[in-house]
């Protein structure tokens, strides 16, 4: 395996580690979740955590501030050992944290949920000064006096920030900060990163973008299987030398197949309409579509600008009225439940995987029905028919290599690559003609995510339509052919991957398009 | 010292199983220490309430006769809450099931009526109770009011409709005046299965139902809308399964199961249209339900338990001359030590420090 590669060549005597971590292990039950797991993070740099999902990184994370206690192994905070029995320790210790997964109440203001994480109370107005002077600071925008509801996911994100660096940490750990983000977005935390490391300042940035890790960061931690495989200098490797440190093997690309003949439409969208349902969800507004059988249409856009209502109204969990409006293989669907649309072989998966595209307590055999009770084969007059359905799950699980402990175990207890792999194999069985996937790869490892896209891009082969909904610009400049970005409720033309670009995308991400159509509709 | 509940990843099985029991055992040391304050040996009075009635065959079938009403009202309120629908009007609905039977007795009464007249007033008590239910549900649909507290309040509703019948328009012509309907005539009576003791045809009736609700809830696909729609509703929608029918199929089966409930003590036990038909059998139901895990078997299990309460109290208010209430207080002890035991068995109590001393 790769060497250790001494710290940042540029120093000539490597600055003292502010947080490190010597020979972690933590079990649970017979999996050993960290393995003799070393880090150390050093006072002004940007250090990478790196690997894929299952790797370990969230299990280190989780000890290093105090969620999780190491079975055995030492943490130390500038040379001196430290134990974190829980999250306030090492959050007086200058520890912050910004999860995945954000802790906010959409019904509060911005300054009334950073009030509700600090351990003293101040006056409102006190504390929005503080929020202010911070924002300015590090070139942060959010307005404390707007209703986190409101709020975009990179805003959301901005105000979780906020609320760590007013507790002056010395250490700031970033999750997967930039699945979230437009291009844009991203570029303006990667200037907010710098400026904190230039305090001297540590930012722990735990990523699977690649090319991001190797721009922004000085050092990187690889992690796979539990184990420390190498601390490396990103800027001195390659994506693919990095993503093979991760997966252990070379990362196959998702192989582009644009020979085949395209067929007919197998999934039309006319003048999609949809209301808004109270203050969250962006309503649609005139969605047109069409995808044909053998090509696969990406749909770009920031969390939060009606993918989700788009994807309901396509699977029809929500149910917009107009029967016309979706019409799959030649029969108007808009007016169609779920099941019905299933049985038109038009096969969905939500971006959730846990309680959306399955039920975290139940079991994974359980979890089979979901989306194929209805196609006659494990249920005969309203009757489970038990084998049947785990001969189905036993398929899933070896056609897709879904890994687990346990015979049957529930949803809840798979890591987030191997339930999606279950997910999406659950659908491909069923020989879809349609097939709409909304997130593939969110939060999937590296190995897992190039599978998933393999597959889809295999069903299209066979003469699927296959529809992705996806956050990550790079994923859908990967392996889709044509692409649409999702702005405020409202679709642009899809345009094939090859005449497009980046900024082109990005700029339409952030509304500019749209504002010019709107802008022509008026004048119409 | 602040305490916070942490939901726990991995809820041991064995916690499951034990947490009845643990919550039974509770429920004794309690009713030891109020025996020992209301100045009563406890051990004598453990054994007048729950070892005697286990002696005799007359007591024996008695427990049955009690068990009955609490095993179908429980696994009909086992298809609610599994779908975490909170039916807690089962009380109602077994009053208006009783009411809606008990007509076509009274209709019937006195004329050449043939052996029809029973089933029919068991299908007329099971539509009346499930009509019954399916308010609540409607409120809930239509304009989002919680069914725990509509479905509760129904009960008075339905107890005071009950008054007004039997002190009115019911009223036994011939009975001095007392708030009561005739007597059914035999067509319209449970028939009996022994000749001695009170024990009747109704328990076949449950059994039957235990074994019908065991195979719908563990083995087709309703079972399993219920069972996801209570555990993962969005995963439900996206499923196909409609939030809304199954909140009408579950308040609808949980109604009828109480109605068959009220219409068989009417047309068995009591014999005829009363003020009082219910010893509050549709709420000590929930205590079996919650009691037997939802599992119909296991509400087979708990509703004879919770029988012994009843029987245990009518014997200790005439040998130790204590009020009924001890009954009441003894199954409610059991649903909060239950309830308890759930609670400590699936989260994890944490001290938190002090959030306003730091």
């Amino acid at each position: 395996m790769a060497d250790v590669v001494p710290s940042d060549p540029l120093a000539s005597e490597p600055p003292p580690a502010l947080l490190e971590a010597i020979g972690l292990t933590k079990r649970f039950g017979a999996l050993v979740a960290n393995d003799h797991v070393s880090l150390a993070i050093r006072a002004g740099e940007t250090h990478a955590l790196l690997g894929e999902n299952g790797a370990g990184k969230s299990t280190l994370v989780k000890m290093m501030c105090g969620l999780l206690q190491a079975d055995s192994g030492e943490l130390r905070f500038e040379g001196a050992p430290v134990s974190f029995p829980d999250p306030a320790a090492s959050r007086a210790r200058g520890i912050g944290v910004v999860f995945q997964h954000f802790a906010l109440f959409d019904a509060l203001t911005v300054v009334e949920n950073v009030a509700l994480g600090l351990p003293r109370h101040e006056g409102l107005a006190a504390l929005a000064a503080r929020i202010e002077a911070c924002v300015h600071r590090y070139g942060l925008q959010v307005e404390p006096y707007r209703l986190v509801g409101e709020l975009s996911v990179g805003e959301r994100q901005r105000v979780e920030i906020v609320r760590c660096l007013l507790g002056d940490p010395r250490v700031l750990i970033l999750d997967e900060p930039t699945s979230v983000l437009t291009p844009d977005e991203s570029e303006s935390l990667f200037r907010t990163v710098d400026l904190l490391t230039a305090e001297g300042r540590a930012v722990l940035f735990i990523s699977h973008k690649l090319d991001e890790v190797r721009r922004l960061c000085q050092r990187a931690t690889v992690l796979r299987g539990g184990k420390f495989i190498a601390e490396v200098d990103p800027r001195r490797e390659s994506a693919a030398s990095l993503a093979r440190l991760m997966v252990g093997a070379e990362v196959p690309r998702t192989p582009r197949i644009v020979t085949h003949e395209l067929g007919e439409p197998r999934l039309l969208v006319k003048n999609l309409n949809l209301k808004g349902d109270g203050s969250r969800g962006s309503a649609l507004i005139d969605i047109n579509l069409e995808i044909r059988a053998g090509e696969i249409i990406g749909i770009a856009g920031v969390a939060g600008n009606g993918q989700t209502a788009l994807f309901e109204a396509l699977s029809g969990e929500r149910l917009g009225g107009d029967a016309e409006a979706i019409v799959i293989d030649r029969t108007p669907a808009g007016a169609l439940g779920p099941t019905e649309r299933r049985a038109l072989r038009a096969g969905f998966v939500p971006e959730e995987r846990l309680g959306h595209a399955a039920a975290p307590d139940m079991r994974l055999s359980d979890n089979v029905l979901l989306t194929t009770h209805g196609d006659g084969r494990n249920v005969r007059h309203g009757v489970i028919r038990h084998s049947v359905l785990h001969a189905m799950f036993g398929e899933i699980v070896k056609r897709f290599d879904v890994r687990f402990g346990g015979r049957d175990p529930k949803a809840r207890r798979l890591s987030g690559g191997n339930l999606q792999k279950f997910v999406i194999g659950r659908e491909v069985l069923r020989e879809p003609v349609l097939l709409i996937v909304d997130q593939p790869t969110w939060g999937v490892d590296a190995a897992a995510a190039s599978f998933i896209r393999t597959t889809l891009r295999a069903k299209a082969a066979e003469g699927c339509a296959v529809l992705v909904i996806s956050q990550d610009l790079d994923e859908l400049l990967e392996f889709t052919d044509r692409i649409a970005v999702m702005c405020e409720g409202r679709l642009t033309a899809p345009v094939p991957v090859e005449e497009t670009s980046r900024e082109a995308i990005g700029l339409a991400m952030g509304g500019a398009e749209t504002a010019s159509a709107q802008g022509d509709a008026d004048a119409a | 010292m602040p305490l916070k509940l942490e939901r726990q990843e991995n809820v041991p099985l064995a916690g499951l199983i034990a947490a009845p029991f643990v919550a039974l055992a509770v429920t004794l040391v309690v009713g030891a220490v109020m025996f020992l304050a209301m100045g009563q040996d406890p051990v004598e009075a453990f054994r007048i309430y729950f070892i005697d009635p286990l002696g005799d065959a007359y007591t024996l079938q008695e427990l049955v006769v009690k068990a009955c009403p609490l095993l179908l009202i429980g696994v009909g309120l086992a298809f609610c809450y599994r779908a975490n629908r909170w039916n807690i009007g089962a009380e109602g609905q077994y009053v208006v099931g009783a009411v809606f039977g008990s007509w076509l007795a009274l209709a019937t009464h006195g004329t050449e009526a043939g052996p029809w007249v029973l089933p029919a007033m068991l299908v007329l008590g099971a539509l009346g109770g499930a009509a019954y239910g399916l308010i609540p549900a409607f409120l809930r649909v239509r304009f989002g009011a919680s069914e725990i507290l509509t479905s509760l309040m129904l009960v008075y509703v339905a107890q005071l409709g009950l008054d007004y019948l039997v002190r009115g328009p019911w009223r036994d012509p011939a009975g001095f005046n007392f708030p009561q309907s005739v007597t059914f005539d035999a067509v319209a009576t449970v028939p009996l299965l022994f000749e001695e003791g009170r024990m009747h045809a109704g328990i076949v009736i449950a059994l039957v139902v235990v074994v019908a609700a065991t195979f719908v809830l563990g083995r087709t696909l309703v079972g399993f809308s219920i069972e996801l729609g209570g555990s993962a509703p969005r995963a439900a929608a996206f499923a196909g399964f409609d939030e809304r029918r199954v909140t009408y199929g579950v308040f609808a089966v949980s109604g009828a199961l109480a109605g068959l409930a009220g219409i068989i003590e009417v047309a068995g036990p009591i014999g005829n249209l009363q003020p009082s038909i219910s010893p509050g059998y549709g709420f000590t139901a929930i205590i079996a339900a919650m009691l037997g895990r939802l599992h119909p078997v296991g509400i087979l299990v708990s509703s004879f338990i919770l029988a012994l309460t009843y029987i245990g109290g009518e014997a200790a208010q005439i040998s130790l001359r204590m009020p009924f209430d001890v009954t009441r207080v003894f199954q409610g002890t059991l649903l909060i030590a239950i309830l308890a035991a759930d609670v400590l068995v699936r989260y994890r109590i944490r001290r938190v420090e002090g959030v306003r001393h730091a």
